[in-house]
């Protein structure tokens, strides 16, 4: 294994949170109680996702330069991989929002038509269906080159759109989701010094976590690419 | 190896479900496993998950690194 050691580090930093998370104290809230927990997961997914999305746009704007189709690789695994951070961050989002916007004295369909307009979610979905789209505009090209570059222009387009869907629009619209006046979870006055404790280390856990698996992908397609080529 | 490996998972396996045998014949004893709202079985199940992810990604970077090292022999 070559320069393991930050893989060490992500093991043992997801060790940390998920036995920390669990069992370290968390400020007690009304309607949210245990749940608040789920910031060392949920809230994790999106940020390694957009860490990962920033990669990719990186590697975009590189191949770009370059014209180097290793490059383009990079771009493609790191956006792939960020869009299942994403929908595992969507996931884990819907069933702890089930447990703690919807009201439990009516029915499920009830809060879901207060809950669907939720400017959050709608705007996670925006920018994950830029993403998925950038795969099927990716795939559906076969010339390499061409591909590699509408795909990287796009790639660009997609993640100057990540703002406005996913950091401005939430905002500006009344939501239920905590974060409204600043940034989510790094506010200095919204999170307790305990929590911190484990989110940050948390948030670097899932990251490496992220980025491991997109080395694992990326190698795998630049064997591919070479027995092509060869 | 891999057989040795294979033989201490399984009898790693046995002895967990041996002890799961012996925890269901006494009352409600104060054991760490059952304390505070029996937390800690959430936390071994999680756990146990991590650990099988991250075998799986482990196995499935030294498999590349074959792939890679033969792609670069041949």
């Amino acid at each position: 294994m070559r320069k393991s050691w930050w893989k060490i580090v992500c093991v043992l930093l997801l060790f940390y949170t998920c036995i920390g998370g669990f069992l370290l104290d968390v400020p007690q809230l009304p309607a949210l109680s245990e749940t608040i927990r789920n910031l060392y997961f949920h809230v994790c997914m999106w940020f390694c996702m957009m860490i990962l999305f920033t990669a990719s746009v990186v590697y975009a704007i590189k191949f770009l330069r370059s014209y180097n189709i290793k490059d383009d690789i990079y771009s493609r695994q790191f956006a792939a991989v960020g869009i299942l951070f994403g929908v595992l961050g969507y996931a884990t989002g819907i069933i702890w929002m089930s447990f703690t916007w919807a009201d439990p004295n009516n029915p499920a369909a009830a809060s879901f038509s207060a809950i669907a307009k939720e400017p959050k979610l709608i705007g996670a979905a925006i920018a994950l269906l830029i993403y998925f789209a950038y795969m099927v505009l990716r795939d559906s090209i076969h010339d390499i080159d061409k591909r590699a570059r509408i795909s990287a222009v796009y790639n660009i387009f997609a993640y100057a759109l990540l703002f406005p869907t996913i950091w401005i629009l939430p905002r500006i619209l009344p939501s239920l989701h905590p974060g409204q006046e600043g940034n989510p979870a790094l506010n200095f006055k919204d999170i307790d010094n305990k929590m911190r404790m484990v989110f940050y280390p948390a948030v670097i856990g899932w990251t490496l976590l992220g980025v491991w698996i997109t080395s694992i992908k990326i190698r795998l397609s630049l064997v591919k690419e070479k027995q092509l080529l060869s | 190896m891999k057989k040795l490996i294979n033989l201490a998972t399984v009898f790693a396996a046995c002895f967990f479900s041996l002890a799961a045998v012996a925890q269901n014949d006494k009352v409600e004893m104060a054991n760490v496993m059952r304390s505070n709202g029996r937390v800690y079985v959430v936390v071994a199940v999680v756990v146990l998950i991590l650990i099988g992810l991250l075998l799986y990604l482990v196995r499935l970077e030294k498999k590349i690194n074959r792939l890679e090292k033969e792609n670069t022999g041949s």
